[in-house]
């Protein structure tokens, strides 16, 4: 292949992938390392990338300690409960106690903040919820980062992490390609803030065809974070914690406005109100820690997420579907009606378009929700990814390793999606993170720790050689047929997307089966992922494009991977409503009220599985009783 | 498509395809204007819509579930500091416009050049404090909030 080598030597901290983390590393990195060579490599262009490309309307995490509103450790304590307790409280705390800040910072870049009139203060959507404009977030975060980094390389994928071979076990930079120019990019770097994003398009989506791209997180969010990592050898926390979001149906439109701001409610096909029927079954399924049907509607505790995604897929398997918002009273108010609707316009578009061709107009008609396909990420109501150290101030020893938010690899940091059992951050949490990231990538900088690395050209040349397989496979192949995309010796991008969403859907608990799984399928489904591997090797790409798609698929597929792993060695029901395991529906606190951590061998491909304690570092304060 | 390109009105400035996070904004080397490349991977997440300095790019909802004859429009101008959408209904029955600021503060002024900012003490380098910190957390008094100062231990599992 013709492609150049770009080398970019002697970086301090390399960012990959710069959404809401890695914006966030990048702008805090030039601080603590004033003098210290800061890269980003964006596989998009930094101005609209990520998660949040389309804007938001709302930041999901502010504690608002400075209105007497929240302290950090009432976030925890609201994280844990929804996650059913498994959570990292020390990562956790560590966010919410500095999240403010970094909302105050983004007022101060010019982030359209709504304020409440009467109180001055920021306006709540929920407790921890405060509204923006937010349809240019990213750009003002953009131009944050811009600031503070050396370069910025747009358009760069990266596809591995390259590891020094002068110390085991220790990260050495990136290498990826352009996918513009087709060159080789190198990134030789002391440390490596990987803010990738988390992995929509695992399972196969409720769309279908053209629509295939709508989907709840965006198309792009490819699991590359868990990708580089897994590869790397990191080890991963919770992967078996996928997220099945309540939205609206087909065009997965944002529900939190609506249910917290605009006061809308849910009833099934027949007008009825249908959650708490299905609570005192589960009550028993879970245990009263974590659903106690009488004391919840006395108290101010919330229903775990999942939970109620529990009632909803029963209720509509009852028949009894389909499941409404009931928007026909607020809308009646022009100014909640103007809020419903700037709502999509700010962060899902096509919600907007969806209720356009359909003559929906919510004032008149109350629309229909859906329960979307699973998701892998870290960042929201769910907490997949690497298993990171912890603060030094907060941290018991089994999750402290001497920096904050690195990984199991050394030199290897996290933020965001990218980051373990730490739901619940979004996207001010995910920024915070990349902040809290950078500053202890510079510290290790600074005590030596990334001195003497050392990376040999037969590592660069044998991940060129990788990387470009794909196209050199499609040459040596296209001519043995005579059009089209049907050849014996290999497989297109979207071919194989497709069969990793249907066998994750089948095997690994995705819509069709309505998010069930057992031991036995999935087994099967982690040989069917072997020999999916198999053909990636296999794996043909006509141009640039879809040698993006193509790395894009591989790295979805060492994160589904380790998803099924996980899902196998939890054995129990630990979160109804995001899936359950067929072979033990229950919540099992004796056996595992654990945390989950999984290592892939780079070299061999086994996994390994262990058991990490959770502490719960923070009390249980006595909710409050609804007036 | 979900993306499409009116022939008339593209140039094949590119701004389109620089923009595009998911990569399928392409210039066609035949008749050099922008289409999508992938519509299936399109989000509807109108960035192209929005840069596109000819007005060239519309959306047409997904043909899953979308039927022909809506549109949504959007303007967004960085000098004003706003955006505009309009909305019209398939039946033409509602036709909505709305708009919202994008920004309280011009474009490249106000967010800190942290390489011309005191470097941090020796002290800050110990603590667990950020840039700006504490003062950014509460923007009056009060340092960072710790499990002491709430009253709560450290390092201990008791939860139950
Ligand atoms: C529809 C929707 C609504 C949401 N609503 C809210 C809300 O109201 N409030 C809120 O606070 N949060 C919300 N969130 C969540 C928030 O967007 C995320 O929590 C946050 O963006 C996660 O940040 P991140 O940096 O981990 O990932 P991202 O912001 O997704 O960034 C990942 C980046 O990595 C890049 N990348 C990926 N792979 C590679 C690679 N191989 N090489 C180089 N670069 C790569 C991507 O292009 C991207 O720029 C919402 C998300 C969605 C999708
Ligand atoms: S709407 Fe978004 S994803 Fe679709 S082509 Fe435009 S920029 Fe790309
Ligand atoms: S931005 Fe508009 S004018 Fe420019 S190439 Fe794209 S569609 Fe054509």
């Amino acid at each position: 292949m013709a492609y150049k080598t770009v080398v970019e030597d002697g970086i301090d901290v390399l960012v990959c992938g710069a959404g809401l983390g890695g914006t966030g590393a990048a702008f805090e990195a030039r601080y603590w390392g004033k003098d210290k060579k800061i890269v980003v490599a964006e596989k998009a262009n930094i101005d609209r990338s990520g998660a949040v490309a389309q804007g938001l309307y709302a930041i999901n995490c502010y504690m608002g300690t400075r209105f007497g509103e929240n302290n950090p450790e009432d976030h925890v304590r609201y994280a844990r409960i929804d996650l059913m307790g498994m959570v990292r409280e020390d990562l956790l705390f560590d966010m919410a106690r500095h999240v403010d800040s970094t909302v105050h910072q983004f007022e101060e870049w010019g982030l359209p903040l709504m304020r409440n009139p009467k109180t001055g203060a920021y306006q709540r959507e929920g407790r921890w919820q405060i509204m923006i404009h937010g349809e240019s977030y990213k750009p003002i975060v953009a131009e944050a980062a811009k600031k503070s980094a050396d370069q910025v390389f747009n358009r760069v994928c990266i596809t591995h992490l390259l590891m020094d071979e002068a110390k085991e076990n220790r990260v050495a930079g990136a290498v990826g390609f352009n996918v513009r120019t087709g060159n080789y990019h190198v990134f030789k770097s002391k440390t490596v803030v990987v803010a990738a994003g988390g992995a929509s398009n695992i399972f196969k989506p409720r769309s279908v065809g053209e629509g295939a791209g709508r989907v709840w997180y965006a198309p792009w969010s490819s699991g590359s974070a868990y990708g580089l990592m897994i590869g790397a050898g990191a080890k991963m926390t919770q992967m078996e914690n996928r997220i099945v979001l309540a939205r609206f149906k087909d065009g997965y439109g944002p529900v939190g406005a609506y249910f917290l701001h605009l006061k809308t409610y849910t009833q099934n096909g027949m007008g009825e109100e249908y959650e708490s029927k299905w609570f005192p079954a589960l009550e028993k399924m879970v245990g009263k820690r974590y659903l106690d049907v009488e004391a919840s509607h006395l108290s101010h505790r919330p229903i775990p997420t999942c939970l109620r995604n529990h009632a909803f897929i029963n209720e509509v398997n009852a028949g009894r579907g389909p499941i409404h918002m009931v928007t026909m009273e607020a809308f009646q108010d022009p100014h909640l009606e103007e809020i419903g609707w700037h709502n999509f316009l700010g962060m899902t578009v096509g919600q907007a378009v969806l209720w356009a061709a359909t003559d929906v107009d919510p004032k008149y008609e109350n629309p229909e929700l859906t329960t979307s396909e699973p998701y892998v990420m870290g960042s929201h109501a769910t907490g997949c990814g690497a298993w990171c150290s912890g603060p030094e101030d907060i941290s018991p020893p089994d999750y402290f390793w001497g920096y904050n938010r690195m990984t199991t690899v050394e030199g290897l940091f996290g933020a965001g999606d990218a980051v373990g059992g730490t739901p619940h951050a979004f996207s001010s949490g995910s920024f915070t993170e990349g902040r809290l990231a950078a500053k202890a990538a510079c510290k290790y900088i600074d005590d030596g720790k990334g001195e003497g690395i050392r990376v040999s050209d037969e590592q660069i040349n044998r991940r060129k050689e990788e990387i470009y397989k794909p196209m050199e496979h499609y040459k040596v192949y296209r001519n043995e047929i005579t059009a089209g995309s049907v050849n014996p010796h290999y497989i297109n991008p979207r071919q194989g997307l497709d069969r990793l969403q249907k066998l994750m859907d089948e095997y690994c608990g995705g819509v069709t089966v309505s998010y069930m799984t057992n031991e036995k399928l999935l087994n099967i489904g982690l040989k069917k992922l072997k020999l999916l591997e198999e053909d990636l090797e296999k794996i043909a790409a006509e141009n640039i494009h879809e040698l993006l798609r193509a790395w894009e698929l591989k790295h979805r597929h060492l994160t589904s991977e380790a998803v099924m792993h996980h899902t196998l060695f939890r054995k129990e029901t630990r979160w109804p409503g995001y899936y359950y395991r067929g072979d033990v529906m229950k919540v099992d606190d004796e056996n595992w009220h654990v945390l989950t951590v999984s290592r892939r061998d780079p070299e061999t491909g086994e996994y390994t599985m262990e058991k990490a304690p959770l502490y719960h570092l923070i009390d249980d304060k006595p909710e409050a009783k609804a007036a | 498509m979900p993306t499409f390109v009116y022939m008339t009105r593209c140039d094949g400035c590119g701004q389109c395809v620089d923009i595009c996070p998911s990569d399928i904004m392409h210039i066609d080397p035949v008749v050099r204007r922008a289409y999508n490349i992938e519509p299936n991977m399109c989000w509807e997440c109108y960035s192209c819509v929005k840069a596109c300095p000819h007005n060239a790019i519309d959306v047409r909802g997904y043909a899953d579930f979308a039927p022909l004859g809506h549109s949504v429009r959007v303007q967004r101008d960085e000098e004003k500091g706003v955006i505009a959408w309009r909305i019209i209904f398939r039946n033409g029955e509602k036709d909505m416009n709305l708009l919202a600021p994008i920004t309280t503060k011009p474009w490249g002024k106000h967010i800190p050049q942290l390489a011309d900012v005191p470097s941090p003490s020796q002290d800050m380098r110990d603590s667990e404090l950020l840039f700006n910190e504490p003062k950014y957390i509460r923007f009056d008094d009060g340092g960072l909030h710790t499990l002491e100062k709430a009253g709560l231990q450290l390092k201990v599992g008791v939860y139950e």
